[in-house]
């Protein structure tokens, strides 16, 4: 009765092995690598950037102890930290020629140092949090309102537009609150306005108030609108903030939107908070000049001698362009950017959409200056870059500028990005920030391992001596459930924190009730008369149902902790809830089949250790009835 | 080696008033404190700044304190942490600072007054995350209590799952209540080791209630008091040995794991503790008052007719 089929013991064999296969990578350690990452959205990392790694260490007498690409770039591991700063100075050296202008990320990072079939095998060590590792952690929180209220105020400008270019008399527009209010002497052309409106502006919903000769059209975003805005604003902070995080040589930063109105950023190994602080802040601006294409007058700017009124920026891809200081128009005309295709030559190009005034302004300028070149730039910390320059083919009006032409679809949509991705759409305010130093992280993880080691020793100890043979089983069954809660971690690469590794020493705190219950029902059984097969088999059926209870309230309370925990209670939580799973399946069936491994073949067992057996009215004897 | 070599089962309800007034007592006191003194709650929840800071050599608290209060902080709050070098500095929200360059003003205002500081860690909470971390604390505490309340009216009677969670609750309360006794400060992570503690001794009730169930079911003839003393004797070996060894658990935490899960693992101990006395020994004694009976867990077998009281036909 105590024998478990060959499949059982294969499930088991095969979970033992996974689980060692994948806890295998944290015991390698790390060892020191730099990484090279893109920093322009336009810029890919592929094959030829791993083959010039090679070349550039190659050619710098530094050997390295293998070189991988994946999504985050290309990554060098090395033996010493030494030669980890030696090879950073020379890839810096060789991606980056040009300091002022950073085309790749050079970064210091750790790799694990386990041995290359573990990771081909995706066995990665588990994801320290920042708590184990050091670094920044900040929550931003998206103002929408402001946003919003911004984008209230340039509709109110086509508003004005709109009503003049149909001739519609109004007696002022007004933005007051979240709405825009717009004043009409009579009804007859408030009903021409409202017409007028609608055609033009599908975003607004527009009802009608007052009486008499204050007559009122009131306009207001739709909820779908406004919601599709907030999420475009979002969007676009994310992909500034990725922008800007590139340039702190970060090894693997985090950018993610949480909730509605948030963006978690992560910054493991930065210490600088106020670098961080200042970069994340920053605010990049967009401006459209005209090109000065005299002829000559490139030359001599280039030799030093500008014309008046006019600098050299250089154009994406190294050009030199010679550039007039007059502004014709600023990013904040600018309300959307996006890749699409010329309805023409089908050829890829970018559709901008400007705001009233920008408009206007732009139909001015195209119709002054055809055959003419313009120059859109992107100003970041008071350095420019020529994003585009393409000629001007017609007058452009309405607003909708489209620039084409020698553009791949792809970089159509970097440069769609880029123009949006210049400025951040809403600002942002700094609600959480937490700054763990290296050496705490290091003194968690130390402090998490050994009490989770002491309280692991204290119990298998306790379990040897009280239960035997049983207990030895507990133990492995215990320790097998570190191995497989530990791999399921690595696996599923879950952020580990402080409080993860107290879960993990909790789990196994608690997990240990299962074996206990098996232990003391067998005894129970054995008590009762039993024989000992009989009585194993008993002890493990019944107890079933009394485990399965007790971690299912449990799970319970996990699942809620995971649902609204945040931060550290998260990270709690989710170790928590894959313990207890880990926990069933190694309490019942691991140790089920040690038992079965051990008694279940001996036909006619007498006894078992299980510890003491003792009756009431007898004499008690060790291990037998 | 065993424990427990318990030859009659131990007349627990015997005493099932007294066990539950001492609770009642236990239970009003930590009302008491959690309203008169209240918790003591962390950065995480007010909202605001803490910053540890390390000295190689014991740090002069009464210098920091200085640096802080010549460099314009107020109402800030100097302790050490854990040990004589780790110094802790708490600063309250205050509308005109500048939250974002708080840390870095203090570690300059430290540099000169009390040098040798190392940074350890900043923690900035601001008060709109610190109201929602709070709510939604309470929200996973409300859906712990429900959850549970669900499983157990499932899984037994409703008498079952009206006490069980009767008594486990008060094991929240009085958790809370020492914290509010001692001022120990409450944190996110200790509001995780609470609600892990539920779910841990509620499944020490019912672990009690399936053996009440096993044994009115089995056993005729003994009275509800005898059934549920029989009951909590058997199970007794199993609940101080599995608690023992949760406990050898925490205790290592205790000891190794330093000051950020000092509470944590403090607030597990107090729940360990309370929940073995409250799930075995205030549980059961309520099933009981509210009316347990065999006659409840017979009812679902099918009569038959003229069957006697064993079940068998004449």
């Amino acid at each position: 009765m105590n024998r478990y089929p060959l499949w059982k013991y294969i499930i088991v064999a095969i979970a033992l092995v996974l689980g060692f296969v994948y806890t295998l990578p944290n015991f390698f350690g790390e060892s020191p690598a730099v990484q090279v990452s893109s920093a322009k959205a336009t810029i890919k990392v592929d094959q030829k950037a791993l083959a010039r790694v090679e070349d550039a260490l190659k050619g710098a007498g530094i050997t390295h102890d293998g070189i991988q690409l994946d999504f985050n770039g290309v990554k060098a591991r090395f033996t010493s930290t030494d030669i980890q700063l030696k090879a950073k100075d020379i890839l810096e050296k060789t991606f980056n020629p040009d300091p002022a202008d950073p085309q790749y990320v050079v970064a210091l990072n750790l790799l694990s140092a386990s041995p290359r079939w573990l990771t081909a095998l995706h066995a990665l060590p588990m994801y320290l949090g920042l708590d184990l590792r050091g670094g920044v952690h900040f929550l931003l929180q998206v103002d929408m309102k402001g946003a919003l209220t911004k984008r209230l105020d340039s509709i109110s400008g086509d508003l004005r537009t709109v009503l003049r270019d149909k001739n519609v008399r109004h007696t002022g527009v007004t933005r007051e609150g979240d709405r825009l209010v717009i004043k009409f002497r009579d009804a007859e052309t408030r009903d021409k306005a409202r017409s007028a409106i609608a055609d033009t502006q599908s975003e607004l919903i527009l009802s009608e108030q007052g009486e008499g000769s204050d007559l009122k059209l009131v306009a207001t975003l739709k909820p779908e609108a406004q919601k599709r805005f907030g999420e475009l604003a979002l969007k676009q902070n994310i992909t500034t903030l990725h922008n800007r995080i590139n340039e702190l040589g970060v090894a693997e930063p985090v950018i993610q939107q949480q909730g509605a109105d948030r963006i978690v950023v992560q910054l493991p190994g930065v210490q600088d908070t106020a670098k961080a602080k200042d970069i994340l802040g920053r605010t990049a601006t967009l401006e459209i000049r005209m090109v000065d294409d005299s002829p000559g007058a490139l030359d001599a700017a280039l030799a030093g001698n500008p014309p008046f009124g006019t600098e050299v920026y250089n154009e994406r891809g190294g050009q030199p362009l010679l550039v007039k200081k007059q502004v014709v128009l600023t990013g904040d005309r600018l309300t959307d950017a996006q890749p699409g295709f010329d309805n023409q030559t089908h050829e890829p190009a970018v559709h901008l959409t400007l705001d009233s005034a920008g408009a206007r302004i732009f139909k001015d300028v195209t119709r002054d200056n055809v055959g003419k070149r313009m120059a859109i730039l992107l100003i970041e910390k008071g350095k420019g870059e020529v994003v585009t320059a393409p000629v001007i083919r017609t007058e452009i009006g309405g607003g909708r500028v489209q620039i084409s032409g020698r553009m791949s679809s792809m970089e159509a949509t970097d440069t769609a990005l880029l123009l949006r991705a210049g400025s951040l759409a809403a600002p942002m305010d700094i609600v959480e920030e937490r700054t763990i130093g290296p050496s705490l992280g290091a003194e968690n993880i130390r402090k998490g391992f050994h009490s989770t080691m002491w309280g692991f020793a204290a119990i298998a100890l306790f379990m040897i001596a009280y239960y035997q043979m049983f207990g030895v089983v507990s133990v492995l069954a215990l320790a097998s459930n570190l191995l497989l809660l530990v791999a399921l971690l690595s696996l599923l690469q879950a952020t580990l924190t402080l409080p993860g590794i107290a879960a993990i020493a909790l789990t196994l705190g608690m997990a240990i009730d299962a074996n206990v219950l098996i232990n003391e029902r067998i005894r129970e059984e054995l008590r009762a008369g039993m024989p000992p097969q009989g009585a194993i088999a008993e002890g493990y059926e019944r107890a079933f149902g009394t485990i399965l209870d007790s971690n299912i309230t449990t799970l319970i309370a996990g699942l809620a902790l995971l649902i609204f925990g945040s931060g550290p209670v998260r990270g709690f939580a989710v170790v928590h809830c894959l313990g207890i799973l880990t926990s069933i399946f190694s309490s019942v069936v691991i140790s089920r089949s040690l038992v079965n491994l051990i008694y279940g073949r001996r036909k006619k067992l007498a006894k078992v250790a299980i510890g003491q057996i003792w009756k009431p009215g007898t004499v008690a004897v060790n291990g037998q009835k | 080696m065993e424990f427990f070599r318990i030859k009659k089962d131990i007349p627990f309800m015997r005493h099932a008033l007294k066990f539950n007034i001492i609770s009642l007592v236990t239970f009003l006191l930590a009302v008491a404190f959690l309203f008169g003194k209240g918790l003591h709650l962390s950065v995480e929840f007010t909202g605001g700044t803490l910053i540890e800071v390390n000295y190689q050599l014991a740090a002069d608290l009464e210098k920091i304190r200085d640096a802080l209060g010549n460099s314009g902080f107020s109402d800030y709050s100097v302790q050490n942490f854990g040990s004589s070098q780790d110094v802790l500095i708490r600063l309250p929200l205050k509308g005109d600072q500048n939250t974002s360059q708080l840390g870095e003003s203090v570690m300059k205002s430290l540099a000169t007054a009390a040098p040798g500081a190392e940074l350890r860690r900043v923690e900035f909470v601001g008060p709109q995350v610190g109201k929602e971390l709070a709510e939604n604390g309470a929200m996973a505490l409300l859906v712990v209590i429900t959850g549970i309340m669900i499983y157990l009216a499932f899984r037994f009677e409703w008498r079952f799952s009206v006490s069980a969670i009767i008594a486990n609750l008060h094991d929240v309360i009085i958790i809370l209540g020492f914290f509010a006794f001692f001022q120990w400060e409450f944190s996110l992570s200790v509001l995780a080791a609470v609600l892990a503690v539920l779910g841990y001794s509620v499944n020490e009730s019912v672990v009690v209630f399936d053996r009440v169930r096993e044994t009115f079911k089995k056993s005729r003839g003994m009275t509800t008091p005898q059934v549920l003393d029989h009951a909590i004797t058997s199970t007794i070996s199993r609940t101080i040995i599995t608690h023992g060894s949760t406990q050898m658990m925490v205790l290592s935490m205790l000891i190794f794991g330093g000051e950020t899960l000092y509470y944590f693992s403090l607030a597990l101990t107090i729940g360990i503790l309370f929940g073995i006395y409250s799930s075995v020994l205030v549980a059961s004694p309520l099933v009981m008052w509210l009316g347990v009976s065999r006659e409840q867990f017979i009812k679902q077998k099918k009569v038959i007719e003229g069957a006697n009281e064993d079940g068998a036909v004449v």
